[in-house]
């Protein structure tokens, strides 16, 4: 796998926006999405995880779908799929959910995906913001995107993600 | 340096900074009365300290700043930015004081009178001087430079100040480097002196120490796991040596964070003795139990209510010298502290005793607060008057002390000691005294939980919540029944509110079916919140874990019903559940409810001769009870198996014959009837006696108040709200064998006139026995004679009440016992100074010469056969009669 397991992870948001526009280039973690490609910063990537016995957590808003025990830290387990209301994912026999485990403000969340691609590095000048007519729930947690040879990739904003269930409570 | 000044300085340091962000937020949000009270609680802890630690100059300035912040909290003075202000330069000049004492180890020369005259005309409404003033007032007593020293995120909030600091620094360069150092550090100056052989650890470190231990333990498990099932591995010995290294490790982890109790005691006497002269009082500080450890954790956050308290007994509960001689006390008050271990849980007991909490004063206090009208007042007893002395701003002390007195202190300990899972009781007796009780959990780090499932999924309920689990089924006695929609069960004659947990956190859906199978075979977990109990409806219950509370998410935060969630040993994760969160949900009852529950209870404690009673009918009459413990089995006989013989009915029972005896003669008795027989047996004899229907089975104090007038009848009581028989079994029973007692010896002995009893009521008895069958037989005969009965198994249980200063007026005690004969028993009893001119009287089957000679030797008064009825009454009357002319 080569996700990195990285201590030093960029949580903010404003912070990310400054390095885009300041370095040549970026690397992002690519993940699989109801078909759609999104990219994950990097620096916020602490693990990638095969599917793991997930505890329920009553009274939790619907997209969390509970908490995991890794390597004896407790992570929160969310559903991307139920943030930008796409339909829960049918899967085929012996085939897993993917998570990638991010780190936001000291605590770990497991973002549960449908699978997990490469790590890409992204040159700037490929950058470019929301387009106007994107669905507002993507938009609410997207950055931007990026357009690669024939597809999209769409810039997860992991903490203005997190933040959404945040207030949903 | 003394410690006691290096923990202050370190304490009123860390309080200081606090202050700084508060008083800050507050002049954003001016009305926020959460963060006045706080504020002002925190002046009071800083005034407080630095009064018994004779700094008149520093207190002087925390007592005058804290008389604003009291006109802040009582809403009668607006806080605006120019007293914020003031308040902050306060707070420097207490710093500047501070740092003074920190390096020299007096306070400096020089007045801060210009500063209590600008206090005191704010607090005494007249308009404060110009503000200017305020920075420029005194040159030597104004720096404030330990601002600069203040940590991140304090400063830059501190605008107000900044200009302040750089001129003050530039004055006096010195000070603000030593500042620097100091500050940072939290105020540890002086540590070098104190630490020898002690190493300060972060508690970060230990924490992160902890969750790893934690996590090596988990991953033993799992390696054990697997070397078990294949044991033939080379591993099998190396792992076993991991096992306990591990252990061992887990062990020595948790106790860096064991600290003895009497660290938090250390400056009591201090602060006892300052204030015994400051008030002219004479007090002894008696402490006990100082090795007792507790959580590093739960110890700092008890060590300040603690120190409230002692204050406040110091203060409010003992008298001056001559009031304590005009009320027949020694001169000398006692305050006596104790820590002792109790089930998972540490007990510190505060008593004094002093003139006890004045019940009418605090009754009118109540009145005049507003906190209950003159009616309802009127109807509170004096334990539920005494409970309000923990509501806020409850201050009974006729004039305001710089001690106490200005009503925070009790509702600032309750909260603390309840934020860490604790409770406070406590019961007092006007001009006796009065006794606190503080309940702490050992630890706050690892918690024993109780695992229970719900709906499939399994959560953890803290084991201290937990007061005991009863199983229900719907068929049986114990089940649990609906009021319009919500359920309830009867516990002991309480109805208990019921949440189903499943309901509680919306496991499932709708339900279709009736409450009747929905709560088939479910467990009720009986849970207290301070007061108020509640049960919880489960469905299934395991065993206890000792697990470790971590935090819940952030975007959890929200959902009360959760403490925290953890880690168990098979690896999976699991949500703790908040009995406090859940007690809100299922609606707290309101104070005074609690209170009344609290002197049942007490009433119920104080007469614990409860027995368990089987209620039955037979014949006409009203309901019937027999101690339950008499009973050996219950059966349902076919009558027609009922054979008669030798004009005995007899019952072919287990192999051998037994007698039966219709209870009443007027009981139908034909065959095909299947009855109830109730079989006592004793020393290899049996006998049944037929009822007609078994109704209950009840725990009920005996106090049997009519006399029976018929034979087999002790007497009638209430039972359930019913006028019960208690049943004379022996009645029964010597109407069947004769020979019945005669193990027991029947003849009477030393009985000289066989009075009828008399002018014995509410005489208390000892009962000592070690057979319950004769424990239960003795107490309803005594309790209808009149006597308050205490039984008890053995004479080690008679000693430790002695210990509990019971009193009686008659021991009753049986010879043969198995952990100490009667003989011994009486010996013992006589060694006892208060206990030597006790009637005594041996109940014996034992039955020569030589051995009432023995129980002579040995101290007893009387000897009497055990169930000589008659004579054992007229005996035990003569004896206390001939007690009382002694």
């Amino acid at each position: 796998m080569s996700a990195a397991n990285t201590d030093k992870v960029v949580g903010d948001t404003t912070l990310f926006r400054h390095q885009v526009a300041e370095q040549k280039s970026k690397d992002f973690l690519t993940v699989e999405i109801g078909g759609q490609m999104f990219g994950i910063p990097i620096l916020q990537v602490q693990d990638v995880l095969g599917e793991l016995k997930v505890t329920r957590i009553p009274l939790a808003p619907p997209q969390v779908s509970g908490s995991l025990n890794l390597r004896g830290r407790i992570v929160t387990a969310i559903d991307v799929r139920k943030c930008l209301g796409l339909k829960p994912l049918e899967l085929k026999a012996n085939e897993r959910r993917m998570s990638v485990v991010v780190n936001y403000d000291e605590e770990l969340y497991s973002l549960i995906i449908d699978s997990v691609g490469d790590v890409l590095t992204l040159p700037d000048k490929d950058f470019e913001t929301n387009p106007a007519t994107l669905d507002v729930t993507w938009k609410a947690v997207s950055l931007g995107v990026y357009r690669l040879h024939g597809r999209i990739m769409v810039v997860l904003d992991v903490p203005k993600l997190l933040l959404s269930l945040h207030q949903l409570n | 340096m003394d410690d006691l000044i290096v923990e202050f300085l370190t304490e009123t340091n860390e309080s200081l900074m606090e202050l700084d962000t508060d008083l800050i937020k507050l002049e954003q949000n001016p009305n926020d009365k959460d963060l006045i009270s706080k504020i002002f609680r925190l002046m009071h802890t800083i005034k407080g300290t630095c009064g018994f630690l004779g700094l008149p100059r520093l207190e002087t300035v925390a007592h005058r700043a804290e008389n604003v912040m009291g006109r802040f909290r009582d809403g009668n003075l607006e806080v605006t930015p120019e007293y914020v202000s003031l308040i902050l330069t306060s707070l420097d000049r207490v710093r500047y004081l501070l740092r003074h004492i920190e390096e020299n180890g007096t306070e400096p020369e020089g007045s801060d009178q210009d500063l209590i005259a600008q206090l005191d005309a704010v607090y005494e409404g007249s308009d404060m001087p110009a503000k200017s003033q305020v920075s420029d007032a005194s040159a030597p007593a104004a720096p404030a430079v330990a601002t600069a020293a203040a940590p991140g995120p304090v400063e830059p909030e501190l605008k107000p100040q900044e200009e302040v600091v750089v001129t003050a620094s530039a004055a006096l360069p010195v000070a603000a480097a030593s500042a620097a150092a100091v500050g940072g550090g939290g105020g540890d100056a002086g540590e070098s002196s104190v630490a020898n052989q002690s190493l300060r650890v972060n508690m970060g470190v230990l924490e992160n120490l902890m969750t790893m231990v934690s996590e090596l333990v988990l991953t033993r498990n799992q390696l054990l796991q697997i070397a078990r099932n294949d044991k033939d591995n080379n591993f099998v010995a190396p792992l076993q040596r991991l096992n306990h290294v591990v252990s061992d490790l887990q062990e020595g982890v948790m106790k860096t964070r064991m600290q003895p109790i009497g660290n938090a005691w250390a400056k009591l006497p201090r602060i006892i003795r300052d204030l015994s002269i400051e008030l002219g009082k004479k007090i002894d500080l008696i402490m006990t139990g100082q090795d007792t450890e507790l959580d590093r954790q739960v110890l700092d956050m008890i060590k300040d209510p603690l120190t409230h308290m002692i204050r406040n007994s110091g203060d409010h509960g003992i008298e001056t010298p001559a009031e304590r001689l005009r009320a027949g006390k020694p001169e000398t008050g006692k305050i006596i502290l104790r820590a002792y271990h109790e089930g998972g849980h540490i007990i510190i007991e505060i008593t004094d005793d002093g003139k006890g909490l004045p019940t009418e004063k605090i009754r009118q206090k109540i009145i005049k607060n507003g906190l209950a009208s003159e009616e309802e007042a009127a109807k509170l007893s004096p334990q539920q008057i005494h409970q309000y002395i923990f509501a806020a701003g409850f201050s009974t002390a006729e004039k305001v002390t710089s001690v106490s007195g200005r009503g925070v202190g009790m509702d600032v300990v309750r909260t603390n000691i309840e934020k860490i899972g604790g409770s406070i009781e406590m019961k007092s007796t006007e001009g006796k005294g009065s006794t606190f009780y503080i309940k702490i959990p050992l630890t706050l780090a690892i918690v024993s939980s109780l695992i229970v499932e719900s709906a499939g999924e399994k959560f953890a309920i803290p084991q201290l919540a937990v007061r005991e689990l009863v199983l229900v089924s719907q068929k049986s006695e114990n089940r649990i029944e609906m009021i319009k929609h919500t359920p309830v069960f009867r516990l002991r004659e309480k109805l208990l509110p019921l949440v189903s947990l499943e309901d509680l956190l919306k496991l499932t859906g709708e339900h279709s079916e009736s409450f009747e199978e929905r709560f088939e075979h479910k467990y009720i977990i009986v849970t207290q919140v301070g007061n108020y109990s509640f049960g919880l409806i489960v469905d299934q219950v395991f065993d206890t874990e000792e697990i470790v509370v971590k935090p819940v998410a952030k975007i959890l935060k929200d959902i009360d019903l959760f403490s925290g969630n953890t880690i168990l040993g098979d690896g999976s994760v699991i949500m703790i559940l908040d009995p406090g969160g859940i007690a809100k949900v299922a609606g707290e009852n309101n104070l005074s409810d609690n209170a009344q529950d609290n002197v049942e209870t007490a009433q119920k404690l104080s007469s614990d001769s409860k027995t368990s009673l089987l209620l039955f009918t037979a014949g006409n009459g009203s309901q019937k009870a027999v101690p339950l413990s008499l009973i050996a089995r219950l059966e349902n006989v076919d009558m027609k198996m009922a054979e008669v013989s030798d004009d005995r009915m007899l019952l072919q029972y287990r192999g051998s014959l037994m007698p039966i005896i219709p209870f009443a003669p007027d009981m139908d008795l034909s065959p095909d009837v299947f009855k109830p027989l109730l079989v006592f047996a004793d020393r290899g004899k049996s006998v049944g006696i037929i009822v007609d229907e078994i109704v209950d089975i009840r725990e009920e104090a005996i106090d049997i108040q009519i006399d029976g007038k018929r034979k087999g009848v002790f007497g009638s009581t209430i039972v359930s709200g019913k006028a019960t028989e208690i049943v004379d079994v022996m009645h029964f029973l010597n109407s069947v064998h004769g020979d019945w007692f005669k193990d027991h010896g029947d003849e009477s002995f030393l009985v000289h006139d066989k009075k009828k009893k008399g002018g014995g009521s509410s005489k208390r008895i000892l009962l000592v026995d070690d057979s319950p069958f004769f424990r239960n037989m003795l107490t309803p005969l005594l309790s209808a004679a009149g006597y308050e009965v205490i039984a008890v198994d053995g004479p080690s249980k008679a000693l430790e009440l002695t210990e509990r200063e019971e009193n009686f007026d008659m021991i009753i005690s049986d010879i043969e016992m198995p952990d100490m004969n009667g003989y011994d028993f009486a010996t013992r009893v006589r060694s006892i100074e208060k206990w030597q001119k006790m009637p005594m009287v041996a109940l014996t089957s034992h039955a020569t010469p030589e051995d009432i000679d023995h129980g002579y030797e040995s101290g007893f008064d009387e000897y009497i056969a055990k169930f000589d009825r008659d004579t054992l009454l007229s005996t035990i009357s003569k004896t206390l009669a001939r007690g009382n002319e002694a």
